[in-house]
């Protein structure tokens, strides 16, 4: 188990990149700390795999280093780094029995068979195939192959992390469940570093006490869920966390009221001195109708019932602002105007967020 | 809605029947006529029964050839199989050079086999032959026509040179078809180089391995041309297979009774032995499973 540190890491799957573009990975310092949980997520083909696959050694990275605690490991084989990694689709040895599966990294390490035989059965029974370990693993649906592959991750008690690359794409929902609570059940016992890659932010957000948000080859945000929320660092944290995402609004702000389409808006705070591309994010959730007249003037197109809250969507001069309305709150049919909490109002200027009192 | 059931259509299959009869089974069934009639000429034939195969099974030098016959398909494989395997191991994955090994490796498959007879009978000669030449030069007394193991190398060292290639196609093709995440897991687990052959090349295999192991049974234990135009069956009969101590039986002594019984027969063992390949090959993971 170690601090994972990233420094100066970049990496581009070509020979010779010459401009950003060319880059898979974007430049990045980044510390993982000891025993946290992480998640990584992002759409697809934002870098999420091939950052799990530099710090495991199948990849070695265009540029930077890779420490783990003091040891720099950069040029160190996968072998060698001591980390487990769940793929995203199943990969089983077929000849082999659940059981020889399960076994199969402890006896490449050399493990006692006494000590084998009992962590085999534990993780057996915590992936719940007990009772066909000894099975062929061919015959096996894609789930229970799956199970396996989770298995052989967490069957080595002395790893310096596990890393899930997109491990629960093939399971099914209640079994995706109860996985993951068994994975996070399993990192309050062991305390390894886990990493889990993600594109669903309801699993990345259950699972992790970090939610790393990476978008288009860099790293866009770390935090904990509950920051990922009310301070998005980029708009793509607000667009992509949250369901519906963040409203973004082209504003012009000048100290503490911003102004969207001629519609004075209060800030919860002064800002100066913004430069570049100027736009103000509300999350939905602090959206409310205005009753008095004053606040954005809207055309309100449909209200959705989602249960335990309904989901309005207005549009506001061609674009869709939407709110969440408590379930059963009254929507009254001449509705036309929405405010938003000021607090919660956070500015960005090209797109990244700019703390209250000055440029970024 | 109920099929429309017309028996008629049956009469469609008609020229499909006639073409296989043709091509198949009236051929088969003169040699089938001929198994069990003999003959003292002016086309007169009489019934003899089961009489022909009781003579070739009982027949010494028949068994001999079949003797022969095993013993070189089983060296073939267990020289081309293994032999294949490595090859297609060390081919490179992708990229030019890939494109390369692909067409020389395909090289000798298009080579027709009795040119491939002609080359080797050519290049082993002692007069005249590079291999032959520089190995008499080296002071090696190696010469086919009238040393029996030289002729055995010969030929064998020519099949393997022939026909390794598929092998080595078939199993490249396979080993193409394994994920890169399969490589990744077992870099993850620590597996050893031996353990990724064992547990994911091999398995991975298996089915073309099972094609590229009946292929090559098969056309090895049917071999004629290429030993017929290196050695003619000698020197002596030590390289005279099935299918060349056939021929002389049937063209040769024109014994068509027996030949007859002979060529059934060697059919048979063929269909026998290709059974108890695929049987067993098939069989093979269920066996150690449970």
């Amino acid at each position: 188990m170690a601090r994972i540190t990233l420094s100066n890491l970049a990496h581009s799957y070509l020979a010779t990149p010459a401009s950003p573009a060319d880059y898979a990975l974007r430049t990045m310092d980044h510390v993982w700390d000891d025993g946290g949980a992480y998640a990584l997520l992002g759409p697809s083909g934002c870098g999420k795999t091939t950052l799990l696959n530099l710090i495991s050694g199948l990849l070695h990275p265009s540029e930077g280093r890779i420490l783990f605690g003091d040891r720099d490991v950069t040029d160190a084989p996968t072998a060698a780094r001591n980390i487990a990694q769940v793929f995203q689709f199943p990969v089983v040895y077929d000849t082999m029995t659940v059981r020889q599966n399960l076994a199969f990294p402890l006896k490449n390490r050399g493990a006692d068979p006494a000590y084998i035989k009992t962590r085999v059965e534990a993780i057996a029974a915590m992936i719940g195939m007990g009772d066909r370990l000894d099975t062929k693993a061919r015959g096996l649906t894609a789930d229970a192959k799956q199970k396996i592959s989770l298995g052989r991750g967490m069957v080595r008690e002395d790893v310096n992390a596990i890393l899930f690359d997109e491990p629960l794409t093939v399971i099914d929902p209640h079994m995706k469940w109860e996985l993951r609570t068994q994975l996070k059940a399993l990192h309050q016992q062991f305390r390894h570093t886990m990493i889990y890659v993600t594109h669903d932010q309801t699993e990345a957000l259950t699972f992790a006490d970090k939610v790393v948000v990476m978008y288009d080859g860099a790293v866009v945000q770390m935090g904990t869920p509950a920051e990922l929320f009310e301070r998005p660092a980029h708009t793509f944290v607000g667009y992509f966390i949250g369901s519906p995402g963040m409203n973004l609004l082209a504003a012009h702000v000048d100290g503490a009221v911003a102004t969207v389409e001629g519609v004075q808006l209060p800030l919860g705070a002064g800002y100066s001195g913004l430069k570049g591309k100027i736009e103000i994010g509300i999350r939905p959730e602090f959206v409310r109708l205005s009753a008095d007249g004053t606040g954005l003037p809207v055309k309100l197109r449909r209200v959705e019932d989602v249960g335990r809250h309904r989901i309005l969507r207005a549009d506001f001069f061609g674009r869709e602002i939407n709110a969440v309305l408590e379930e059963g709150a009254e929507v009254p049919a001449d509705a036309n105007r929405l405010s938003f909490d000021p607090a919660r109002i956070n500015v960005y200027a090209d797109d990244w967020l700019v703390v209250a009192g000055g440029a970024p | 809605m109920d099929k429309p059931l017309n028996n008629k259509a049956w009469f469609m299959v008609l020229p499909v029947l006639l073409l296989v009869a043709f091509s198949a089974v009236v051929p088969l069934m003169t040699v089938v006529n001929y198994s069990v009639q003999d003959t003292f000429g002016n086309n007169e034939f009489f019934w003899n029964g089961i009489g022909w195969f009781e003579e070739v099974l009982a027949s010494d030098r028949i068994r001999a050839a079949l003797g022969r016959q095993v013993l070189f398909s089983a060296i073939i494989l267990a020289i081309e199989v293994p032999l294949g395997i490595l090859v297609a191991l060390s081919m490179p994955k992708k990229g030019f050079w890939a494109s390369v090994c692909l067409v020389l490796m395909a090289l000798p498959l298009l080579i027709p086999w009795n040119v491939v007879g002609t080359i080797w009978q050519v290049f082993g000669r002692v007069d005249i032959g590079l291999l032959g030449h520089t190995l008499a030069a080296l002071g090696i007394d190696y010469n086919y026509t009238q040393n029996a193991v030289h002729a055995w190398i010969t030929v064998i060292v020519m099949d393997v040179w022939h026909w390794t290639s598929l092998v080595a196609l078939l199993a490249y093709a396979g080993l193409q078809s394994i994920p890169d995440a399969y490589y990744q897991a077992a870099k993850i687990d620590q597996a050893s180089r031996g353990s990724v052959f064992r547990y994911i090349e091999l398995p991975k295999m298996q089915g073309v391995l099972l094609i590229a192991i009946l292929l090559r049974f098969m056309d090895s234990f049917m071999i004629y041309t290429e030993p017929f135009v290196v050695t003619g069956g000698g020197p002596g009969n030590s390289t005279t297979f099935l299918s060349i101590d056939l021929v002389k039986q049937a063209i040769g002594q024109f014994d068509l009774g027996p030949a007859a019984a002979f060529s059934l027969i060697y059919f048979m063992v063929i269909l026998l032995i290709c059974w108890v390949f695929f049987t067993v090959m098939t069989n093979l993971d269920k066996r150690d499973g449970v």
